[in-house]
């Protein structure tokens, strides 16, 4: 058999075991949706990192155990 | 400016246009692919979410349409992908005779299952070009691959199905 065939014969089983999609419209305005994910991911896109929240700790730590690198980081920023 | 050049210059008005004038069509094409309605609903949003992010790489000048069907169909994709609903085929078979119209109607159920355990990629293909009939170039331009691939694609999950077949029928005519 050929692969046109096979395809078409496999075609048929197919649909008989498949039915196409015939409803395919869309029921509802999605946009709400939408405006949804969008506050959302704007939402955690200003969220803090916690890869700088560990960094701010860390400094905050070096400051409280050695307060005599206060001048210099001072002088450095 | 043209709406288009609004929505690349990430104005939510041009945005919100683009989305009310699409959103249909991105659902029909999607809810294709992964027949579910809820699932494609969501997929609708991810696309349209996707679309806004990548937005600046955006020609004004380009088929939106396009744009947003390839989008669609690899959010589509993606979902084929990390979703688990291929289940195993069962391993117990009726000791019915071939000819009888049961096993007709188990065959096709056992082709149903052995479609849902294709990989994702034929799944796509042989699902918008066997079930759905769409054209080759239209799946081709939509998935971001050639023609020829596309009915490549469409042989290997047809040889795929058949083998899982005779290995049914195969079981069935040894009982």
């Amino acid at each position: 058999m050929s692969n046109e065939e096979n395809s078409k014969e496999m075609k048929n089983l197919l649909k008989q075991a498949i039915a196409p999609i015939k409803d395919a419209e869309l029921r509802r305005d999605l946009w709400p949706q939408m405006l949804r994910k969008l506050d959302e991911q704007s939402a955690s896109a200003v969220n803090v990192p916690w890869f700088d929240w560990a960094l701010a700790a860390i400094l905050g730590a070096a400051l409280v155990f050695f307060p005599g690198s206060i001048p210099a980081l001072l002088y450095h920023l | 400016m043209e709406l288009l050049e609004r929505f690349a210059s990430g104005e939510l008005e041009a945005f919100e246009a683009l989305f009310r004038q699409h959103q249909k069509e991105v659902y029909a094409w999607i809810v294709r692919i992964v027949r579910d309605t809820g699932i494609a609903e969501d997929l609708t949003v991810e696309t349209f979410w996707r679309i806004y992010k990548s937005r600046s790489r955006f020609d004004p000048g380009g088929n939106f349409r396009a744009w947003a069907r390839r989008i669609a169909t690899n959010a589509a994709l993606d979902h084929l992908r990390h979703s688990r609903r291929e289940t195993e085929l069962p391993e117990d078979l009726t000791s019915t005779a071939v000819a009888d119209p049961a096993i007709r109607s188990e065959t096709r159920e056992r082709l149903k299952q052995a479609f849902f355990q294709l990989p994702a990629k034929y799944r796509l293909v042989a699902t918008l070009a066997l079930i759905e009939g769409e054209p080759y170039n239209d799946i081709a331009e939509a998935a971001g691959i050639s023609a020829t691939l596309v009915k490549v694609r469409v042989f290997r999950a047809v040889r795929m199905l058949r083998k899982k077949l005779h290995t049914f029928a195969a079981e069935v005519n040894a009982k």
